[in-house]
């Protein structure tokens, strides 16, 4: 055994290209078929559980199947469809409204209750735990309070205020506010756990010099704190936008997509169309396209988040 | 040098110190104050957690009646405890409570005993070209939105039978795969491969290497991988929405959705209802706050 992991590593240091493929092929023969039995299981099952639905649903997105009964093939007709459907195109400007607005709002919050959480206060771990809680609750139960706040507490409390007297979870215009409110206030809790994570991989000492140079708190954050976590950033808000692009539960459990279509996801209206409007193949189409769009956003996302990182 | 003996004491040279304690130790330096202003600041911005959670708990306590007068948020006198008895017979919550709990403990068990297993492989193999395909096979499923599966998902676990809790945990254990595989592989790389040769010297096979020296060395790995999988299995709404067909195989989650549904002006008995929903791994978290947070930060950044 210790000769193979010898040839391992020296295979990763030198060589010629034709030598190491050559040793990468006798060791291709040598690895104990105990490793290929430990992952074959998995692949053939995440195969079969994942990556053939997914094949299906193409499959399925150039015909015209209802979710029952004959099908034919009709080529890119749904896709050309997509594109001149205004439900379909309310849907994606609302989930990205949404995941736009709750991304900037995630991060500057549990951002800066990070930072409160960081530094020197009383009773701290109490209090990380208790920002963690949202974390541990089901969006969904918790949505129904929320619920019940918005429609029955907040207009008595704060009836001197239109949009909020007469139920904003009501209102085409501001309900989704009200989504962004109870996404934001979940999703803080994990983000809260990553940047704090975050902070505390910054030395203490950093801070004394830059002190002692004269540098107070605001210009200590920006040129120390926040170069330093910018990994952390990157990965939080690639995450975040990602997460809520796909926004499902916090929906379902205010407004069920209303007044209207007005707080209609992507999501949602996959869901909808695809199991009760006999829209199978056409929402399955919408849901190619939905995976195209998010994977454009994220890769571009990091190319853009990774190069300001570089910078500092 | 036989693995038995061997293994405790390597083990904790292999592992990084705890990092909860750790991050005791480095911060509570007395060298500076308590920054009052911050704490003042932090207790305030907390009632944005402890407010809904207040709320949920006095509705639950209250007759309709009670309800009806105020903001929802007056301590109700007297306090009434009926909606508990009548919100556990309506939603079924034993039957539900069951099928959560069976569906969760199953799915963390499955994860733990095969992701481990995958990302060990992987790890140890990841310059052949076969292991490395299948890591990033499986590394790009992370990209794919649950929208696409989700229809031809709902056929394919119809016809195999698989609409119950059992398909569940199966598809847990499936899905979590991807990403499970990312948190292993890179803390199994950071251990000494020197450990496994010289129980193979030994004489054991890779299987037993890797269940006598490999796995007990995961341990915080697989709570990491358990919390993070408990959370997700426990909560899920989306999943069970679509899969699970036989109402007798309802979640909790989905419990309280057929249930607001159906009684959705009965806030009092709900919220009764949603509250004993949340309650359990509310619980479980109150008693392990300081394990489940730190296994969560290893879990998201190595």
């Amino acid at each position: 055994m210790t000769t193979l992991t010898q040839a391992v590593r020296t295979s990763s240091t030198g060589g010629t290209k034709r030598r190491r493929a050559a040793r990468v092929r006798v060791e291709a023969r040598r690895a104990p078929s105990a490793y290929y039995w430990m992952v074959w299981p998995a692949v053939i099952a995440f195969a079969a559980f994942h990556t053939l639905p997914v094949l299906i649903g193409v499959f399925f997105s150039f015909t015209n199947y209802a979710g029952y009964g004959a099908w034919n093939f009709v080529g890119f007709a749904n896709y050309v469809n997509l594109f001149r459907d205004d439900r379909v195109l309310a849907a994606y400007g609302f989930s990205f409204l949404f995941a736009i607005v709750a991304t900037i709002l995630t991060n500057v919050l549990s951002l800066a209750i990070a930072l409160g959480l960081n530094a020197k206060i009383r009773a701290r771990n109490f209090w990380r735990g208790v920002y963690f809680v949202p974390y541990v609750l089901a969006i969904l139960v918790i949505g129904y309070v929320f619920q019940f706040f918005f429609s029955n507490s907040l207009p008595k409390i704060l009836s001197g205020i239109p949009i909020f007297r007469d139920n904003i979870l009501t209102n085409p215009d501001w309900a989704w506010t009200a989504i962004v409110g109870l996404a934001v206030w979940q999703a803080c809790a994990f983000s809260i756990i990553i940047y704090l994570s975050g902070l505390q991989t910054i030395p203490a000492e950093l801070y004394e010099a830059a002190s002692l140079d004269g540098a107070r708190a605001g210009r200590q954050f920006w040129s120390i704190t926040f170069p330093l976590i910018s990994a952390f950033f990157t990965i939080n808000i690639v995450l975040s936008l990602k997460g809520f692009l796909q926004v499902f539960d916090p929906i379902v459990a205010l407004t069920n997509g209303g007044p209207g279509t007005s707080t209609e996801s992507v999501t949602l209206l996959i869901f909808r169309g695809g199991f009760s409007g006999g829209e199978f193949a056409y929402q399955t189409a919408n849901a190619v396209v939905f995976f195209i769009v998010i994977t454009v956003v994220s890769l571009f996302q990091f190319r853009v988040l990774q190069r300001r990182e570089a910078d500092f | 040098m036989t693995t038995a003996t061997s293994t405790p004491v390597q083990a904790e040279e292999a592992l990084p110190a705890i990092p909860a304690r750790r991050r005791r130790t480095s911060d509570d330096d007395d060298t500076r104050r308590t920054n009052w202003w911050a704490t003042a600041l932090i207790a305030v911005c907390s009632l944005t957690i402890l407010v809904p959670l207040y709320l949920a708990v006095v509705v639950a306590l209250k007759t309709p009646d009670q309800l009806v007068s105020g903001t929802g948020f007056e301590w109700p006198n007297p306090v009434n405890w009926s909606n508990f008895a009548e919100a556990w017979q309506r939603t079924n919550f034993p039957q539900a409570l069951m099928n959560t709990a069976i569906i969760t403990v199953g799915s963390v068990v499955f994860t733990l005993l095969t992701s481990s297993v995958v990302a060990y492989a992987l790890a140890r193999n990841i310059h052949r070209p076969f292991f490395k395909g299948v890591f990033f096979y499986l590394l790009a499923a992370l990209f794919i939105p649950f929208p696409i599966i989700m229809l031809p998902l709902v056929k394919q676990t119809a016809i195999l039978g698989l609409d119950n809790q059992a398909g569940m945990i199966v598809l847990y254990t499936i899905y979590g795969l991807s990403l499970n595989i990312f948190i292993y592989t890179a803390y199994i790389r950071s251990i000494p491969i020197e450990l496994e040769e010289a129980a193979r010297v030994d004489g054991a096979s890779t299987w037993r290497v890797f269940w006598q020296v490999i796995f007990p060395l995961l341990t915080p790995m697989n709570a990491t991988v358990g919390i993070l999988t408990c959370v997700w299995a426990w909560n899920d709404f989306i999943m069970p929405l679509v899969v699970l067909t036989d109402p007798a195989a309802r979640t909790l989650p989905l419990a309280q959705y057929v249930f607001q549904g159906q009684f959705n002006t009965d806030y009092t008995v709900a919220f009764a209802s949603y509250l004993m929903a949340m309650a359990p791994l509310l619980i479980v978290y109150i008693f392990s706050q300081r394990w489940v947070i730190s296994g969560v930060t290893r879990g998201s950044i190595k």
